[in-house]
């Protein structure tokens, strides 16, 4: 069922959408470099997943539907005088690619800027046409 | 006798039509980052033709032709989004300041100044 959405519904839920997406590019981040004694409990990367929302009009707007955890493998290291190492002498380390991350993070702020200077171009406009005939 | 439509001319069509166009556009810019997004406008002139016969602008809306199709799909090139969106926003300015004017020399005509 398309929804009826105005230029303020559709930049803003983009917003709140990029903002999870933010969000969870923060996660990675501060966990990248984390080690963990087994390889199920080390931390894998969380990517979230974007889907239209179809609205009348041509109109559309973005949700994040679910976060995926990532499929990449936590390293193994030998290092036998970590406290975390198992009886093999081995650790793991988070799933993260932290330079993939960062360019993630610029990605996300510059198109969360981008949604923002429509809002404010929408509302200028808005209001100049509430002022006409004044 | 000349109507409201007839005073404001082509501008009361276009300024609705340029809300339009920017919810499309604004449409663009936030599923830059969606997969598999088709971007879409709306053909101004061919819009306003149908505005005209009393039509809506949904026969004038055109998926957009990506420069550099991407792997995921999604064929929103914010250079381009962008450009368009600042001149549609121009443009629904100018239709403003159009009507602004003659507005005030309606009311001045009336005022008797």
């Amino acid at each position: 069922m398309a929804e009826k959405l105005s230029i303020f519904d559709i930049s803003g839920r983009a917003m709140a959408a990029q903002l999870v997406r933010m969000n969870t590019s923060a996660s990675n981040i501060a966990n990248a470099g984390t080690v963990s004694g087994s390889e199920s409990k080390a931390f894998r990367a969380m990517k979230p997943v974007f889907q239209t929302i179809v609205g009348e009009a041509g109109r559309a707007t973005v949700e994040v539907t679910r976060i995926d955890t990532s499929t990449a493998t936590p390293v193994k290291r030998n290092d036998p005088n970590h406290p975390l190492a198992d009886e093999d002498g081995n650790v793991w380390e988070a799933a993260v690619d932290s330079t993939a991350e960062m360019i993630e993070m610029l990605e996300i702020s510059r198109q969360y800027q981008n949604n923002v200077q429509v809002l404010a171009t929408a509302k200028g406009l808005i209001s100049e046409t509430l002022r006409l005939g004044q | 006798m000349p109507t409201l439509d007839t005073v404001f001319g082509v501008h009361a069509n276009a300024l609705k039509l340029r809300e339009q166009r920017m919810a499309v556009l604004a449409s663009n810019i936030a599923n830059a980052s969606t997969p598999g997004y088709k971007a879409r406008d709306i053909d101004f002139s061919s819009a306003l033709k149908l505005a005209e016969n009393g039509q809506s602008a949904d026969g004038a809306m055109r998926y957009r032709t990506p420069l550099q199709p991407t792997l995921d799909g999604n064929t929103v090139e914010l250079a381009i989004e962008q450009t368009a969106f600042a001149e549609n926003a121009l443009a629904y300015r100018s239709s403003l300041s159009f009507l602004q004017g003659r507005i005030s020399t309606l009311s001045r005509a009336l005022k008797g100044e």
